[in-house]
């Protein structure tokens, strides 16, 4: 009988529709990764910084304001690396440039390289804090128990909203040697 | 090839082997383990998939005793802590994945062709592929048990970085999934396909019996969620093999990726869980308080409502993770919304039996304390939805009462009644009435005193997932154990009353509950239905 013919495309073509949605939703998952990425960067949402340099401009600098830092440092999984901080907290005007020198310092015997990570608290600071200088930005190589310098210049913009007082920059250190052998 | 051959071939496929007959109608199943690996008829295969949920449930329950035997007193016992978090890994996997949804797919393949007066489902070879793809589903994720560093440990959501520290078990726990995740997919095209498409002449959308219904929506969830969490764990798998920095922050990614990934799957899956059960429980209640059913319309636009809003409510689980304050204003106001088209369920139920004539059957039993007790759920749901209270449950035991107040006595009590409810007509017997109430008794004292303490202990600030505890949580944990336990041991009963009832006993009418033929065609069929039912369709008033 051809209903039975027309049942069959009837229920071909609602299947491969709802096939098509299911292979839409399995690329939506991975589409929002970068969307996830994009959202977090124009919003400042969940302390992501940019990984770039920024030119050196000159602001004005807001006696007035003082803002206090702490700059926080950690390992991930027990990293064999001595990362420490010249100074942990400093008060800070914005608008002025300010240069703190992390210290970091093979453990090992073999050549290590590793990546720092930053975040700021709070999220929302996170547009106004401007780096000129960072190891963040690029990969670190250490070699055997060498201990190396790092210096941070960075700046706040003045344009900085006015109930934040405090604010903190952490960078965690992956220990990212393995990834690189070839 | 002549019509009528064509035609049998495609509705009867199963008898390929018997080659033409005119008299197709009269046939039964095919004899031997045979039948049950070849069928492609939906009665069969509703039943394997029963089958299979009942086993997985039981196993899951073993699961969860060995977690309550362990927390039964401060200090370590019997298990040591990896396995401690392998049992609660495996414990939610294996009930979410084997035991509550295949069951809800065993309910739909059993009455959704009968209650829509269609011959069979619209893809019965695709049904027969759904069900048997489980077995090796499950078998791949049973297997890292055995395996070096054991079974995955990281809670069912494997969160990295922690789930990809494990050892072997990771590609075949997310292979795994990624079977499970095509069987439900399959089942629900089947599902959409046969409602859209096979309803007897005269049954239109708004006659739609309310379990279809919410089986329709349930259906339309797991084709938009199931794939974007098969997504999310081949991003894990090919973080831990090939490289990639999806979760991974020395890459440039970031682990709270997966968390909105997982939950935008996650939050749609906990209402796949429960939508059949509002339609089972919408079934019973009107048949037993002799009613028809208070507010139809109003039931399924509600159903439809909790289906959308299930998508835009993801980041409530993720309350702890720094969202800003208007991220954290906006998932507690949707999450709050959700509350609107459940209470008008509620409210309907209670209508629905307000002056009517009750009668107290186990299924009707079950359908009553699933009102309530799944509400009590509803409610603590509620307190953890505003967003500055919630840092205080977060990852507590409080939660961990919460989800078990609607998916034990939520899900799993509309399995039970809606078992009960249909066993007679499936079997052609009726179940022990007595033993059926003695379960129901049984299981909803324990499951009140193995759940209820637990707020407590959460609120007091206990956290779930660890396998010890200081010693002042020692009262509530103990009474939550020995409840754990008679709930487990009570399940036994009804194991006994299901066998039971398909061995023999009293022969059920085709009405089975009296005045049942108001409230469904399938009530209109014998009791057994024939191997193959409406294979002329009904007329529907």
């Amino acid at each position: 009988m051809s209903h039975q013919e027309t049942d069959k495309r009837k229920h071909g073509r609602l299947v491969w529709g709802i096939v098509f949605v299911a292979l839409a939703m399995f690329g939506f998952g991975f589409a929002l990764a970068p969307f996830y990425s994009l959202f977090c960067e124009i919003t400042g949402l969940n302390g992501k910084v940019r990984t770039e340099a920024v030119d050196e401009v000159a602001y004005d600098v807001d006696v007035s304001r003082e803002i206090t830092i702490e700059f926080v440092t950690e390992l991930n999984e027990r990293m064999p690396l001595a990362f420490s901080v010249e100074t942990p907290k400093m008060k800070i005007h914005p608008g002025q440039y300010y240069t703190v020198k992390f210290y970091g310092e093979n453990l090992t015997d073999r050549p290590m390289l590793g990546r720092a990570i930053p975040s700021i608290t709070p999220g929302t600071a996170t547009a106004y804090l401007k780096k000129t200088e960072c190891f963040c930005f690029s990969e670190q190589r250490f070699e055997p128990h060498q201990r190396r310098e790092m210096p941070v210049r960075f700046v706040i913009d003045p344009g900085l909203p006015k109930d934040i007082k405090e604010m903190a920059l952490s960078y965690t250190f992956f220990d990212i040697s393995d990834t690189q052998k070839d | 090839m002549t019509e009528a051959t064509h035609e049998e071939y495609a509705i009867h496929d199963e008898h390929f082997a018997h080659g033409h007959h005119d008299e197709h109608d009269h046939h039964g199943p095919a004899k031997g383990f045979m039948r049950w690996v070849f069928t492609t008829n939906h009665k069969d295969i509703g039943t394997l998939y029963l089958v299979t949920a009942l086993i997985m449930f039981l196993v899951g329950g073993a699961m969860a005793l060995v977690i309550r035997a362990e927390l039964f007193e401060p200090g370590m016992q019997y298990v040591d802590p990896a396995f401690f978090n392998q049992m609660t890994t495996l414990h939610a996997l294996i009930m979410v994945f084997g035991a509550v949804m295949p069951a809800f797919v065993g309910f739909a393949n059993w009455m959704i062709p009968m209650m829509i007066g269609a011959p069979d489902m619209a893809l019965p070879r695709m049904n027969n592929w759904s069900f048997w793809i489980l077995p090796f589903a499950f078998t791949l994720l049973a297997s890292t048990l055995f395996m070096e560093g054991g079974a995955p440990a990281a809670g069912w959501t494997l969160y990295p970085p922690l789930v990809l520290q494990g050892g072997a078990h990771l590609p075949f726990a997310i292979f795994s999934v990624h079977l499970l995740g095509m069987s439900s997919i399959m089942g629900a095209i089947n599902i959409i396909v046969t409602v859209f498409n096979m309803r007897a002449p005269g049954m239109t959308l708004m006659k739609l019996p309310l379990f279809v219904w919410t089986w329709v929506i349930t259906a339309f969830l797991l084709i938009a969620v199931m794939p974007v969490f098969a997504g999310a764990v081949t991003m894990l798998l090919t973080d831990k093999f090939f490289g990639t920095s999806f979760f991974n922050a020395a890459g440039g990614g970031d682990p709270v990726l997966y968390q909105h990934l997982f939950w935008f799957f996650g939050h749609p899956e906990v209402y796949i869980m429960i939508l059949p059960s509002f339609g089972v429980i919408s079934t019973i209640i009107p048949t037993f308080a002799r009613k028809p059913l208070f507010g139809y319309s109003s039931m399924v636009y509600a159903t439809a409502s909790i289906g959308f809003l299930s998508f835009i409510v993801w980041a409530h689980h993720q309350y702890t993770v720094g969202m800003p304050l208007a991220g954290e204003l906006y998932f507690t106001y949707a999450t709050m919304l959700i509350a609107v088209p459940t209470g008008v369920k509620v409210f309907n139920w209670v209508a629905t039996m307000w002056k009517g004539a009750m009668t107290f059957e186990t299924p009707m039993l079950f359908a009553i304390a699933f009102v309530v007790l799944f509400t009590m759920g509803g409610f603590t749901g509620l307190m953890m939805s505003i967003s500055p209270a919630d840092l205080q449950y977060h990852d507590t035991y409080f939660i961990v009462a919460h989800f078990h107040y609607v998916l034990v006595p939520g899900a799993v009590f509309a399995l039970f009644a809606g078992t009960y409810y249909w066993l007679p007509k499936w079997t052609g017997h009726m179940y022990d009435e007595k033993l059926g109430k003695l379960h129901f008794w049984l299981s909803t004292v324990s499951v009140n005193v193995l759940f209820f303490p637990q707020h407590f202990l959460g609120l007091a600030g206990m956290p779930r997932r660890i396998p010890d505890y200081a010693v002042q949580f020692a009262e509530f944990n103990a009474m939550s154990s020995v409840g754990a336990f008679i709930f487990g041991f009570s399940q036994l009963i009804f194991v006994w009353v299901v066998i039971k009832a398909i061995r023999g006993g009293e022969k059920a009418t085709d009405e089975v509950w009296e005045g049942a033929s108001e409230h469904g065609l399938e009530w209109t069929l014998p009791s057994p239905p024939p191997y193959h039912t409406w294979t002329t369709a009904p007329d529907i008033k």
